[in-house]
């Protein structure tokens, strides 16, 4: 299963309520605003970081480079639109709106 | 300005480019400051984020604001307040915010101050009016 994620961990539960369905296996895309979860050293880093030991994390490079986000919590992988599309051609996708 | 001059508040609480919120906002910004009101801007919340640095939206197709927020000095709107709590949580020094212009005499840029909650709270209970977006 692929879980989008495109809202802020600081606006909307919905990465914390998607945090409860990720099964093993399972593929975390952050984009839009999700990608703020992505930044280490915020009060909602550990979102991301305890689900990295669960499943693979990755973040849209194009929506990091926008919001000039750099500084990402160790074991996110980036994404481009390729990636984004080999991740929905493999997987189904949950969208967490 | 009088000191009697209308005293407006914006506060810009969403993040930039997740949606249109806070190009509308910097649009009324321009509008109000063509008034001549006593007028204040303040970021809070996810709105801090528009004030970051380094935002580079070529890849989304869109223009981005920072040109405008870089220009708000020279528009006259000169209290830019950012909540220093908000910068925290986001692990955001004030050193990684844009600046909103030059200042007139010195040509030193003008960055946002940053208040805090206390601060804050006052500022807004002086106000007569407060438009959020």
């Amino acid at each position: 299963m692929l879980h989008t994620v495109n809202k802020s961990p600081f606006d909307t539960h919905d990465l914390h309520n998607c945090a409860r369905f990720v099964d093993a296996g399972d593929v975390l895309l952050l984009l839009e605003d999700g990608v703020y979860a992505a930044q280490a050293g915020t009060v909602q880093s550990h979102l991301v970081a305890d689900m990295i030991s669960r499943c693979a994390v990755y973040a849209l490079q194009a929506d990091l480079a926008a919001r000039g986000i750099s500084d990402l919590i160790p074991g996110v992988a980036l994404a481009d639109y390729d990636k984004f599309v080999d991740l929905v051609e493999q997987h189904k996708v949950q969208a967490w709106l | 300005m009088a000191n009697d001059a209308f005293k407006l508040m914006i506060t810009v609480r969403k993040a930039p480019h997740g949606s249109i919120y806070v190009q509308e906002a910097i649009e009324v910004m321009f509008i109000m400051a063509s008034f001549d009101m006593d007028l204040s801007i303040v970021f809070l919340d996810d709105g801090v984020y528009a004030l970051k640095q380094g935002q580079n939206t070529k890849e989304l197709g869109i223009k981005g604001f920072s040109a405008s927020l870089a220009a708000l000095a020279d528009w006259d709107v000169k209290n830019v307040y950012v909540d220093g709590d908000s910068l925290t949580q986001r692990n955001i020094t004030p050193e990684q915010l844009v600046s909103v212009g030059e200042d007139e005499e010195t040509g030193q840029p003008l960055h946002p101050r940053v208040l805090t909650t206390d601060e804050l709270r006052v500022l807004m209970h002086q106000q007569d009016s407060i438009l959020s977006s």
